[in-house]
């Protein structure tokens, strides 16, 4: 069972990927995620877990290796009430599930940190293992569901190009 | 009512008109990116689509975060760089020239009724020139870079209005800064925000851009400047392409469900934000002899010529308290050699400040130029996330360029007017 990561404060780029290491490879960058907030998170993170967030998630700099670290340590969605909007972008643009959770969920007594959760895409629920409950998630538009279940906007165009559009277009 | 945001929006997405919520692809008129998001990100992801940019007349490129280039890693990301410029025969290319949202309206690229995007948060700085104009990440920007066209959510418009006229000593920084601790990081909604009034309309361009660079901090798409007769002089002034209709995108007004936000601008006083976000703002004078090791005017959006010269009309004459390093990293090239020939820059140097590059510089924390633990520094920038100009332990204080500059002088953070005004 996969685990949940609460984080009450705003989480900004800057501690999802510290400018210090933004020179270095994305598997050195991706140690470091969330280390001013959270050290032992890079370490102790695995495939699956589920990062809960506090409003406006993501806000700053427009660097999409916030989320390209967090999608290479594994983490299967990050759910916040709110987004920043660059962040939910890059997010989709590289497959990682983005979802917004009502305020009313979002202060749900069962999502504490380290709650055993599992993740569902295709319900876009939050299933939390203590109370059997599913929780909803706000669903995504189509076309961005589309591009996330495609890996991202790169193998979204790739698809597109080679179904010989004469000239491929974004949406 | 049309709102400058729809207007500009539809004429990119090739529709009459757009309502708020509708989702369109949109041409872009100019995408620029720089050297950390920009040809090291975009180069694997084109080569896998098997396309070359779209246009290589819209794309600019500038070198900004890894300059100055002094460690291998840096150096190899500038040569990649250089190398893809020409491999794709971009024409507009400015190498280690300042920051890129300095850069490109000084080079006049930018000009009403345009559609941009730039592969970095704060290019919502375009909007003081009625660009609609916003960042976007690297996966992104190869989308871009491969077909042109990019898709949006039309947005709602935030007006926020700015009534009256500033005081003495009393900057758009201060203004932001006010902005930022009433409506709170998150309360541009990822909307489009346009600042109008009064006391926006007295702006220079430069100080214009800071506002709209910093609807960054309030988490909106844009930020939006109407155009009028001071923004055609200086787009002009650089030699800039001016379209005969940018007359038709002088438009104030807000949807009809959408905010409407007034401030007073006579009755703002200087800003300082503590730590560690921009919206921890209030009255330069509640933080009256908070102590602090270093001031810093440095970033896009507190070292144009505009903000060294604040500085420089505080520091005439006057030299840094012991005790405190103060470091200037004017925003562009172009922007020291003006500030040179004014004298601005000896007055700065005479007062104790050292020069770093025309660069991102502390601001964006790439580079060994960083806070270390416990220092706490006064900056002109936009940002003080914790840990983003150095150590986790570091701590940063937003202001003005005056601010900044009397508070250096004093030794201890103060309202400018207090030692301007006696």
């Amino acid at each position: 069972m996969a685990r949940l990561w609460r984080f009450d404060e705003t989480i900004d780029t800057d501690v999802l990927a510290p400018g210090a290491y933004m020179k270095a490879p994305l598997t050195e960058l991706a140690t470091h995620c969330l280390e001013a907030v959270r050290p032992e998170f890079a370490g102790q993170v695995s495939a699956g877990d589920v990062i809960l967030g506090a409003p406006n998630f993501g806000v700053g700099s427009s660097r999409e290796q916030a989320a390209e670290v967090l999608r290479h340590l594994g983490v299967a969605a990050v759910i916040a009430s709110s987004f920043a909007g660059i962040f939910y972008r890059n997010a989709i643009n590289l497959g990682l599930p983005v979802f917004t959770i009502s305020d009313d969920l979002y202060d749900h007594p069962g999502l504490v940190d380290g709650a055993e959760i599992a993740f569902d895409f295709d319900a876009a629920t939050l299933n939390l293992a203590a109370s059997a409950e599913a929780l909803p998630l706000e669903p995504l538009p189509l076309f961005l569901r589309e591009m996330i279940l495609d890996g991202g906007l790169i193998p979204h165009l790739e698809k597109r190009f080679q179904a010989a559009e004469p000239a491929g277009g974004m949406a | 009512m049309e709102t400058l945001a729809r207007k500009l929006i539809a004429k990119a997405a090739g529709r009459s008109s757009v309502a708020v919520g509708d989702v369109v692809v949109c041409k872009v008129d100019l995408a620029m990116i720089h050297d950390s998001g920009g040809p090291r990100r975009v180069k694997p992801m084109l080569e896998r689509l098997g396309r070359h940019v779209w246009d290589r007349h819209r794309v600019v490129v500038v070198t900004d975060h890894y300059v100055p280039a002094d460690t291998d890693e840096t150096r190899a990301i500038q040569a990649l760089t250089r190398q893809w410029v020409a491999d794709e025969d971009i024409s507009n290319f400015y190498d280690q020239q300042g920051i890129c949202h300095v850069v490109l309206p000084e080079r006049g690229h930018l000009s009403p009724g345009m559609f941009c995007v730039g592969g970095d948060s704060h290019s919502p700085t375009g909007g003081a020139f009625g660009t609609y104009m916003f960042g976007i990440g690297a996966t992104e920007m190869a989308g871009v870079l491969a077909t042109g066209e990019i898709w949006l959510r039309v947005p709602e418009t935030i007006l926020i209005q700015w009534n009256n006229h500033l005081g003495p000593f009393v900057t758009a920084k201060d203004m932001m800064l006010a902005i930022c601790s009433k409506i709170g990081m998150g309360g541009g909604r990822y909307q489009a925000i346009q600042y109008a009034g009064s006391a926006v309309r007295d702006l220079s361009m430069q100080e214009r851009m800071t506002l709209s660079n910093m609807a960054a901090e309030l988490g909106a798409q844009t930020g939006l400047i109407a155009p009028d007769d001071v923004t055609a002089a200086y787009v002009r002034a650089v030699g800039g392409a001016l379209a005969e209709d940018w007359g038709d995108y002088r438009i104030e007004a807000v949807d009809d469900a959408g905010d409407h936000l007034t401030f007073d601008a006579a009755t703002l006083s200087p800003q300082i934000a503590a730590p560690h976000s921009p919206a921890n703002a209030a009255d330069a004078g509640e933080f009256r002899n908070t102590a602090f090791n270093m001031a810093y005017i440095g970033a896009c959006t507190g070292a144009k010529y505009v903000d060294l010269a604040a500085a420089a009309s505080v520091l005439k004459g006057r030299h840094v308290a012991n005790g405190i390093t103060l470091k200037v990293a004017p925003a562009s090239r172009l922007d020291q050699d003006r500030a040179e020939a004014d004298g601005i820059m000896s007055i700065l140097e005479e007062a104790g400040a050292h020069f770093l590059a025309n660069s991102c510089g502390i601001c964006a924390g790439y580079g060994d130029d960083r806070l270390a633990e416990d220092e706490v520094c006064l900056s002109s920038t936009a940002r003080n996330f914790k840990g983003r100009m150095g150590a986790p332990g570091s701590q940063v204080y937003l202001a003005s360029p005056y601010t900044v500059a009397a508070s250096a002088v004093a030794g201890e953070m103060l309202d400018p007017r207090e030692m301007m005004e006696g």
